[in-house]
Formats: C-alpha cells, structure tokens, sequence
C-alpha cells in the first residue's frame, strides 16, 4: 500500500529537476542500504563462503582418510539416494539414505504437530490473559533459552532415564515394578524436540492473537457459531499466518536436528543431521556429507517457498 | 414468576450484574426491570458507563447477569449461550470478520443454523438489497468504506431473522452526515422487517427522532422509561432533564396535589399548575424543570410567570436565546423562535423581562 502511494507521489512530479522530495527519498534509500550493509558484510562472508565451499566439495572425490581429492566427481550426489552394488555395479535406491531422510520428515513432522497441539493452547491461554500477565507468562516462555541446548538435553536425560526422577517417583509410589524403558526410545526424541521447539511455536502463534480482536469471537457466538465452529472457522482462518510461521519455524530446524535425536534417541534413529555427521566422520565420504547437507538446504529452501506461497495468499485475502 | 406476557420480546427482571469482588467491586447493573414489546425501536440511553452496553450484553448472552432473570419471548435465556439465542448484535466497531468477502459475512449465521443453501442464497440476496449492497458484495471487508461496513453489519444481523436485534452504539464511528442517513435507514428497516430493535446510544438526539421509547439509565440503574416525548416534556428526574436537551432548573413550593397535578409557587410568586411525575407524593419543597422553548418574553407586565433582567442574548439563526439573571437569583434561558418582524432582539442588557409560560410548561421532578 505504502509503496504503491509512494510511485504515484514520484508519478505526479513530470518536472526533470529532481524535487527535494525526490532528493530525500534517495537519501532514504542510501540510509536504508546502510542500515543493512553489516548484516549484509556478515551474510557475504560468514554463510555464503562457507556455503561455496560446502558446494564446491560435494562435486569432488572423496580421499580416502577423510578430506577431498580435487577431482570433479558427482559420486556424492549420486548417493544421495542412489547406491552401486560393489560387486555387480547395478545401480539402486539407496534403502538407508531414503529411511533416514523419510524418518527425519516424519520427526519433523510429529514435532511439528505436537508443539502445535501444546503451543496453539499456551499461546491462546497466554493471549487471553491481561497485558501485565502475558508480558509475565512471555518471559517464562523463553527461560529455557538461556541455558545451552546440551545441557538441556542432558537434563531430559536425567529425568526419563530408568533411574531418573520420573523413574524414581513412579516405583517408589509403587505404580510400576519396573522401571520404563523411556530414553533411547522415539518417545524420548520426540518429547525432546517437542521441549526444544515449543516456544518457536508459541511465539508467532501468540504474536497474530494478541492482535486478533476478540469482538469477532463474540460475533461468531452471536451468529449461532458454537465454540468449535467459532474456533474452526472464525479464529483459526484469521489466525493462519502465525500458525504457519510458527509450523515453519519449528519444521526446518527439525530436519536437520542433530543434537536431540543423538543424545535422546542413543544414536539408533539415525536423522539426516546424524547421517551427515557420519560422512565427515567415520564414513569418511565428505562429498556425500556436502551433498547432502545441501539437500537439506534444498528441502528447506521448498519448504520455505511453500510458506511463502501460503502466507502471500492470505495476506490478499486479509488486512 | 408469573406466566409471560407473549407479544413482549425482551423482559429483564431484577437484573444486577457485579464485576469483581471485594472492594474492587464494579456494580455495573443494579435491579434493572424491563420489558420491550415485539416490534418496538427501544433506546438504552445514557453516559459512557452508565451500564447501557453492559444490559445489551446481557441480552445477547456475552455475560450473565450476577442475578436477575431475562425473559425472550416468555423464555427464561438467562442461562443461555449467545449463539442458542434468537438475538443477533450489530456491535459499535461491527466486527465484520475480515477473511471473508461481504456476502459471506452476511450469509455465515445461516450456515450455521443449518439452513439449506438455496435459502442462504435467497436470503442473502434479499439482504444485500435491502442495505443496497449489491455492487459490492463481493468485496473484501477491508475494501468498503465505514458507512457500507455499517451497512453488512445491519445485514449480517438482520439475515438471520432473529427475533430481536441488538445495536450497540453503531452509528458513533460514522460522520454527521452519514449518522443521519443511517437514522432514517434504521427505522426504515425497523419497519420493514418488523423485528424489535434494542438500540444502545449516548446521543440523545438519536434516542428522540428514532425511539419509540426510551429508557434513560444512569449509574446502573433505569430513571425513566417513555416515550420520546414524554422523556423529553416530563423528565421525572433531575439527571433526566439535564441529559435530555437544555433546561431549566427552579424551586417552588408545593400548594395542593391531586392525580398528576400540582398547584405551585414560582419563586416570583406566580401561582402555576405543574405536571407530578407518576405515583410521586410531593413535600412542599419541590425542583421544577421548565424546558427554554416553553416560555417567552411577554409585554404583559400583569399576567407573567417569573421576571429577571437580560444578562445576554444571542443569534442562533432561527432562534434566539435569552439568558436572564431571574428577581430570586437563579439563572434562566428563553428560547424563542426568530419572525420577520420581531424587533426584540435588540433589548439591551439589564433591560427588566417579563416571562410567560406555555400550558403544561412546568415539571415537577422526583428529586
């Protein structure tokens, strides 16, 4: 809107001698482009370069004590998903590649509906409450971001382990005989992505219903809506966009989730993330890890167009 | 309680509605008793906080009240949900849901009662044309004026036939000239559609061209409840009277009382007949109310009602207001309309004025 009313200011002006008007908006832009200009040096330098030289490997020979051989090769591309039996040369679908990328779309996806089935609640509770009381709740929301993502993980561990406080509490109050198997399995995985991801839900999801305007749930009332409908077609629809960024926000990182899957899971459920460290590592087969950390990239880089797409279309139909 | 009168739509009885506890407690309603008949415009008016919206609120079900009952059509709704209420709202700022286009606004309370969609369609279409918004009823909410939001909102509120229609303050967000368009609008719907309107406003010229009652309300309680006429001619108290138009303020003192009427003492002396608000018992000491437009400068300097001197007059065009300083010390204004020949308007200040009084000028009030 803004910029549209903008051009037809600059369209009115016919003269050929720039008009202060004119003068200040360059300026504008000048600022603008210096404002930006340390991100950008950073973004150049710090996430390009690093990324070029990721691509660069993922197109060379492997050596054969980790490293790179500068010798174009698309072998790491080309087992990505493929694989060549060693003996017959046939070329097939590599069964372990695609379980671990299908497993770690499937993690994400769990994670994802399930913070969005904790956070829609918490960020609806925290957005009906009064201003002082949501600032209050906020904060607690983001306490677990000050301690280190290891450390919080660790700290899972010590409560699902077999001798761990949940354990503990359970056989000493004689509801069990044995302790629960609960690390190592998906349920520890999936309960620690769910704890490290929540408040990347709950924020956006919060951040459109603080600004939703609760008249119209009155108003859905008043038209005969009951609570579900009034929820499914009234707050849902104009909330949308925060659900999406938040479904997003915590969609991407989880795909390429490393640390959580490794500790919580023992390393049995092997993730993209944990797959791409197996390359630079023991497998020694950089190209293949270069591959496919840029896989993921492209994966993301879907996902994120899809979000773009989404929310464009929402954003016509509403404001 | 005793059976219900069918043709009355809305019956509040003893409704009281407390926010908070404690000494942060808000009585925001204190034993409101009414009842509105089908098919009549019924104004709630009041200042901002007087508890006008909060009874409106009640109706629809938003909140309920702390005690009380409401009756809709003889039904006890107090404990209802507001979407199991045959009741719909026309909210102050419409709250027009902003991810659909004008026809589903209107059409969504039919989906939801489950109306076939042949009907929604007939009925929508009668809607649109009856607010006259058939060329944009496709647009997004965001892309019509104030006035046209106004007009869905009516429309959304009206599709589904509700038994009563509530608005609250909906004509505060538009402008002087489009309020007035709107005005006659909304009686013109009133009776077309036949449905009661239970309208919520701080404006008391809108609660007189368009009531046809009126409850005037005040600190969480009803003062008065008539017609547009009578709140205006026979404000029962003070708060009513000043509310409603400019006025006149007085004391007199009660000479005899009998069935509505009393025989008074002006401060000059004059001896008038004044009108007794229902079923009130005077003292002898009474506040009267004499509304400007009901006296005049009178050259007959025998048969006058009170006398002062000019303190100012000023044009208004087609009146004149003449402010005096009456003989006993109170302030008094005389509204008179202008003629073509009128002269008076040149009297000068200090000048002696003699004031006669219309029949039934004279209003005695509760308090």
């Amino acid at each position: 809107m803004m910029v549209n009313q903008i051009d037809k200011m600059g369209d009115k002006n016919t003269g050929n001698t720039p008009t202060s008007y004119e003068l200040k908006q360059k300026k504008q832009a000048r600022q603008r482009w210096l404002l930006l200009s340390p991100a950008m040096t950073l973004l150049l330098f710090a996430a390009s370069g690093p990324l070029l030289i990721v691509l660069v490997y993922s197109f060379l020979t492997a050596g054969d004590y980790g490293g790179v051989v500068w010798k174009f090769s698309t072998e790491g591309w080309f087992s990505v998903i493929w694989q060549r039996d060693i003996f017959s040369d046939v070329v097939n679908l590599s069964d372990a590649h695609i379980r671990v990328l299908l497993r770690s779309i499937k993690l994400s996806f769990f994670t994802t509906i399930l913070t969005l089935i904790f956070g829609f609640p918490t960020a609806y509770f925290i957005a009906t409450r009064s201003p002082e009381r949501r600032s209050i709740w906020l904060f607690l929301i983001t306490i677990p971001f000050w301690t280190n993502l290891l450390i919080r993980t660790f700290a899972i561990m010590e409560v699902i382990r077999n001798e761990g406080i949940v354990n503990s509490i359970l056989l000493s109050l004689g509801l069990i005989d044995q302790p629960i198997q609960m690390l190592y399995t998906d349920f520890a995985i999936l309960a620690g992505m769910l704890y490290v991801y929540l408040p990347l839900m709950v924020l956006p999801i919060y951040a459109s219903m603080e600004r939703f305007d609760f008249r119209f749930v009155e108003a859905g009332y008043d038209l005969y809506a009951n609570r579900w409908q009034t929820m499914r077609r009234i707050i849902l629809p104009i909330i949308k966009p925060g659900i999406i960024a938040g479904s997003i926000l915590v969609f991407i990182p989880s795909l390429g989730a490393y640390v959580t899957p490794r500790i919580l899971g023992g390393g049995k459920s092997m993730m993209l993330g944990n797959l791409i460290e197996l390359q630079f590592g023991q497998a020694n087969n950089w190209p293949l890890g270069a591959a496919l950390s840029f896989f993921l990239l492209a994966m993301v880089m879907i996902f994120l167009l899809i979000y773009i797409r989404l929310t464009a279309k929402s954003r016509n139909t509403h404001v | 309680m005793k059976k219900q009168n069918v043709d009355i739509a809305i019956q509040a009885a003893g409704v009281t509605k407390i926010y908070g506890n404690g000494n942060g407690k808000i009585v925001a309603l204190s034993d409101v008793s009414i009842s509105i008949p089908a098919n009549e415009f019924f104004t709630l008016l009041g200042p901002s906080g007087c508890g006008k919206t909060t009874l409106l609120r009640l109706i629809a079900g938003f909140e309920h009240p702390t005690a009380g009952t409401i009756f809709l059509n003889s039904e006890d709704i107090t404990n209802l949900p507001p979407f199991k209420r045959r009741v719909n709202t026309v909210f102050q700022n419409y709250a027009l849901f902003p991810h659909m286009t004008v026809t589903e606004n209107i059409s969504f309370g039919l989906e939801m009662l489950g109306r076939p969609k042949n009907e929604i369609a007939s009925t929508v279409d009668e809607m649109i044309n009856l607010v006259k918004m058939v060329e944009l009823k496709d647009r997004q909410i965001n892309q019509i004026s104030g006035g046209q939001q106004q007009r869905v909102a009516l429309a959304r509120a009206l599709a589904p036939r509700p038994d009563v229609l509530l608005l609250d303050e909906p004509l505060s967000a538009l402008d002087q000239k489009l309020r007035k368009e709107m005005q006659i609008e909304l009686k013109r719907l009133q009776n077309e559609t036949g449905i009661t309107f239970v309208f919520v406003t701080h404006d008391q010229e809108e609660a007189l061209t368009m009531s046809d009652r009126i409850a005037v309300m005040n600190q969480g309680r009803i003062l008065q409840i008539g017609t547009p006429r009578e709140i205006y001619k026979q404000p029962a108290e003070r708060f009513v009277a000043d509310f409603i138009g400019e006025t006149n303020f007085l004391q007199a003192d009660v000479i005899s009382a009998r069935d509505g009427i009393a025989e008074i003492a002006l401060p000059s002396g004059t001896k008038v007949e004044a009108n007794l608000p229902d079923g009130f018992q005077p003292n002898k000491r009474v506040n009267i109310v004499i509304r400007p437009e009901h006296t005049m400068i009178t050259a007959d300097t025998d048969d006058y009602a009170l006398v002062g001197r000019l303190e100012n007059a000023v044009y208004f065009g087609t009146d004149m207001h003449y402010h005096l300083i009456l003989d006993s010390g109170e302030p008094f204004m005389i509204r008179m309309q202008n003629n073509p020949e009128d002269n008076i308007d040149k009297l000068t200040k200090g000048v002696k004025i003699y004031v006669g009084l219309s029949k039934n000028a004279v209003q005695i009030l509760r308090d």
